[in-house]
C-alpha cells in the first residue's frame, strides 16, 4: 500500500503528541513498513535542547524508544529551521522528499498553535496539517 | 546520515541537522527554557510567555504612556531633563566606555579568541554573506544614514567653519574640538571626520558587544538567547530570578520606545518628504496612515517568518541602498567622492584620538549634545540590534563576525557619508547653493538630491528607502521583541510577534497624535546608562566565555 509513512514531532510537547504517532505506529506496524519521525528545532537553545546535535540526539532516543517497545522500523530525521514558528511546513514538505516517504500522518494542528480561525485569522494561525495537505505530493493523514 | 552533501546552507533555511559541531563548553544549568513561561489562549491565538516578564513590560510601556499623554506638559521637561543630565555630566562615562568597546573588538580580531566558532567548532553559518550583511545593516543603521548622511556633514562643516565663540568663559558653539575658522578645506575635513567619528567603528563596536555575548552565550555556551544570558558570569543562577527579569524588563522597554518613537518621528519625516515631492497633506490623517502602513508591511513581514519576510526585505532595501548610493556617486561629483573617501578615512584616523578622549574636554557642546547623546542612542538600540544581529550569526568565527559586524559596516558608513556629505557640501561650497543647508532636516536629503538630475526617480527611490527602513526595523524589532518576552524561546506562536507589531504601532500613533513621542524618546535614550554597564559586563563575559571555549 505504502513505503514508508513520516510523522512530524513536536518534542517540547510530547504528552499531547500520542495519537498521532500512535496511529502511525499502528499503520507501519499493519502494512510492515518503516516510520520516521521527523523534528523541527531552531539553533538557539530551546525547552529540549541546548543545541541541535542535543535534540538530533532526543529525538533518535525517542525514535528509538517507539521502536523498541512496538517492533516497528523508527528512523528519526531532524532539521533546523532559522524561524520554526513559520518553517514546519516547509521542512515537513523538505523531509517527505529527501526520506522518500509517501504516507503523511500527523496532528491536524500542530501544538501550541490555535485552530479553526476564520478569514484572516487563518492567514495568521494556518492549519499546519490542512495546508501542507495541499501542497504535498503524496498522501495526508490528518489525526484530530 | 548524509552529512557531507548537507553541509552547504540550504538557501531554504532549513537543514538536516549535521553530525555534531565540534565541541563548545556548555554552562551547566538548572534553568530550563521555557520552565517560568506560562501558555494559554486568547480568543483563537496560543500565546507562550514569560510569565513575568511579558506582563511586566507591557505594563510598564502602557503606563508610561498614559503618564506620558496625561502629564505631557511636566513630563517632557522631566525626561528631557533626564537625558541631558545622563548625556551631560556622564559624557565622559560614555565616550570612555566605548572606547573600551572598539579596543575590545580590535583585539579579538588579532588575537587567537579570534578563531573561536559561534556555534561550535564545525559548525556552518546560517546565512550567506550577502543576506546577513543585508539583515544586519539594515536593522543596525538604515535610517539614520537617510536623514543624517546629509545633514551630519553640513552641521559640523558650518559650526568648524564658524570658528569658537565664548560668552561668559564657556563655550556657545558647537563645533568639534577646536573648530577651524575660517579654514574651509580643515572645516571640511574635520566635519567629516566627526560625522564618521559618530557612525563607523564606535556604534558597531556596540552592537558587535552584545552581540558577540549573546551568541556566544545562546550558540556555544546553551543559554537562553535573552540579554540576561550576558550576566551569567557575574550572577550565575540569579540571572533567572528577578535579577534577570529587570535586565529583561528594560531592554523591552528600550526597544519598544526606541522604535515606536523613531516610528512616530520617522512618520513625520516621511510624510514631509511626500509632501515635498508629490503634495500629499501634510497633516496628523497622512501621518496615521503611514504608520498603519508601515506597521501592516511590518507584519506581513513577521509573519512571513525571519527568511521569507525580514530577510528579503532586508535585501531589497540594501538593494535599494546600493542603487542610490551608486546614483550619487556616479552624477555627484565622482572624483571628488573617490577621493574623498580615503581623504576622510584619514582625517577620521587622525581626528580619531582627539574626539574620542572621554575627559578634558574643551567642545562640550560637541561632546556631550552630539557625541554623549549619540552614544547613548546607539547603547539604547544595542539589546534590539545586537540580539538580532545574534540571532543570525551562528556559524562564523569570532574574527569573522567582528570583521562583518564592525569593520565592513564601518567602511560603507565612511563611503556613505563621504558620498552625501561631499554632494551637498559641494552644492553649497562651489555651486553657492544654499538650499540644502537652509532646508529642515527632513527634507536635506530630498534637497541635495534636487541638486542631481533625474530627482524625480531618485527622490522616489529616497522615500521608498526612508519607508522600507522603518519596517526592516519595525519587523526585526518585534521578533526581538517576542523573543525576550517568551524568555528566550525563539519559535513561540506567531501571534505573538504580530501582537508587538501592532502594539508598537498604536504606540507610534497615540504619541503621535496625543504629544509625548520627543519625551518618550528621551527616555528611551536614557535607558543607555544602564545599557552601558550591562555592555561593560558584557565585555567581561566575551572574554571569559572566550577563553573557555576550544578553539
Amino acid at each position: 500500500m505504502y513505503r514508508k509513512i513520516l510523522t512530524p514531532v513536536d518534542l517540547a510537547h510530547r504528552d499531547r503528541l500520542s495519537r498521532a504517532v500512535d496511529t502511525a505506529v499502528d499503520l507501519a506496524g499493519h502494512w510492515g513498513i518503516p516510520l520516521v519521525l521527523v523534528g523541527v528545532t531552531e539553533a538557539a537553545p530551546s525547552a529540549v535542547a541546548h543545541n541541535p546535535q542535543e535534540y538530533r540526539q532526543k529525538l533518535e532516543a525517542y525514535a528509538g524508544e517507539i521502536s523498541g517497545a512496538r517492533g516497528v522500523a523508527v528512523e528519526a530525521k531532524a532539521y533546523t529551521a532559522h524561524d520554526p514558528a513559520t518553517q514546519i511546513d516547509d521542512t515537513i514538505l523538505k523531509a517527505v522528499e529527501e526520506t522518500g516517504a509517501d504516507l503523511v500522518v500527523m496532528a491536524s494542528h500542530v501544538p501550541g498553535l490555535a485552530s479553526h480561525v476564520p478569514g484572516l485569522g487563518d492567514a495568521l494561525v494556518p492549519s499546519h496539517g490542512g495546508r501542507l495537505a495541499s501542497h504535498a505530493a503524496v498522501s495526508v493523514f490528518l489525526v484530530r | 546520515m548524509n552529512d557531507d552533501a548537507t553541509r552547504a546552507p540550504d538557501p531554504s533555511g532549513i537543514d538536516a541537522i549535521p553530525a555534531p559541531e565540534g565541541a563548545t563548553a556548555l554552562i551547566q544549568t538548572e534553568y530550563e527554557i521555557g520552565q517560568d513561561n506560562i501558555e494559554l489562549k486568547v480568543g483563537p491565538f496560543g500565546l507562550d510567555i514569560h510569565n513575568p516578564v511579558f506582563l511586566i513590560s507591557g505594563l510598564t510601556i502602557v503606563a508610561f504612556v498614559i503618564l506620558t499623554l496625561a502629564f505631557q506638559n511636566s513630563v517632557e521637561p522631566l525626561f528631557n531633563g533626564l537625558r541631558d543630565f545622563l548625556t551631560g555630566t556622564l559624557d565622559w562615562f560614555f565616550i570612555g566606555a566605548a572606547n573600551v568597546f572598539v579596543i575590545l573588538c580590535l583585539v579579538l580580531v588579532v588575537s587567537p579568541l579570534g578563531k573561536v566558532r559561534l556555534g561550535g567548532k564545525e559548525a556552518t553559518p546560517d546565512y550567506s554573506y550577502a543576506g546577513w550583511f543585508a539583515m544586519l545593516f539594515a536593522a543596525g543603521m538604515g535610517i539614520g544614514l537617510m536623514f543624517y548622511g546629509v545633514s551630519e556633514p553640513i552641521s559640523h562643516y558650518s559650526t568648524a567653519i564658524g570658528g569658537v565663540s565664548v560668552e561668559n568663559g564657556v563655550r556657545t558653539d558647537w563645533a568639534p574640538l577646536g573648530a577651524a575658522a575660517g579654514d574651509q578645506a580643515e572645516a571640511i575635513r574635520l566635519g567629516m571626520a566627526a560625522t564618521i567619528f559618530h557612525w563607523a567603528l564606535h556604534p558597531w563596536a556596540i552592537y558587535a558587544i552584545v552581540a558577540l555575548a549573546l551568541a556566544l552565550f545562546s550558540y556555544n555556551k546553551g543559554l537562553p538567547l535573552t540579554i540576561r544570558s550576558m550576566f551569567y558570569p557575574i550572577f550565575g543562577e540569579r540571572v533567572w530570578g528577578w535579577t534577570g527579569h529587570v535586565i529583561d524588563v528594560l531592554a523591552v522597554f528600550a526597544t519598544l520606545f526606541g522604535l515606536a518613537t523613531s516610528l512616530g518621528f520617522g512618520a513625520e519625516q516621511a510624510n514631509a518628504g511626500l509632501s515635498f515631492l508629490f503634495g500629499l497633506p501634510d497633516n496628523d490623517g497622512s501621518k496615521v496612515v503611514l504608520i498603519l502602513a508601515i506597521t501592516g508591511v511590518a507584519l506581513l513581514s513577521v509573519v512571513a517568518g525571519l527568511d521569507a519576510g525580514v530577510k528579503r526585505l532586508s535585501e531589497i532595501n540594501m538593494a535599494l541602498a546600493a542603487l542610490l548610493l551608486g546614483f550619487v556617486i556616479l552624477v555627484g561629483p565622482t572624483v571628488l567622492i573617490a577621493t574623498g573617501f580615503f581623504q576622510n578615512l584619514w582625517a577620521y584616523v587622525e581626528y580619531l584620538p582627539a574626539l574620542s578622549n572621554p575627559i578634558g574636554r574643551e567642545d562640550a557642546n560637541f561632546s556631550q549634545g552630539w557625541t554623549a547623546f549619540y552614544w547613548a542612542w546607539w547603547i539604547s538600540w544595542s539589546p534590539f540590534v545586537g540580539m538580532f544581529i545574534a540571532r543570525v550569526s551562528r556559524g562564523r568565527t569570532v574574527r569573522e563576525f567582528i570583521t562583518c559586524v564592525l569593520i565592513i559596516p564601518s567602511l560603507v558608513s565612511v563611503l556613505w557619508m563621504t558620498a552625501f556629505g561631499t554632494a551637498a557640501i559641494e552644492q553649497i561650497v562651489t555651486q553657492g547653493v544654499t538650499a540644502v543647508q537652509d532646508a529642515p532636516l527632513e527634507l536635506k536629503l530630498f534637497e541635495m538630491l534636487q541638486g542631481l538630475p533625474l530627482t524625480a526617480i531618485t527622490s522616489f527611490v529616497g522615500i521608498v528607502l526612508v519607508i522600507v527602513f522603518f519596517v526592516t526595523s519595525s519587523d526585526s524589532g518585534s521578533l526581538v521583541i517576542d523573543t525576550i518576552t517568551a524568555g528566550g524561546k525563539v519559535n513561540a506562536p506567531v501571534s505573538q510577534r504580530v501582537f508587538w507589531a501592532i502594539f508598537e504601532g498604536l504606540i507610534a500613533i497615540a504619541l503621535l497624535l496625543g504629544g509625548g513621542l520627543a519625551a518618550l524618546q528621551a527616555m528611551a535614550v536614557s535607558t543607555g546608562l544602564p545599557f552601558t554597564i550591562v555592555l561593560l559586563i558584557g565585555c567581561f563575559a566575551i572574554v571569559k566565555g572566550l577563553m573557555s571555549e576550544p578553539r
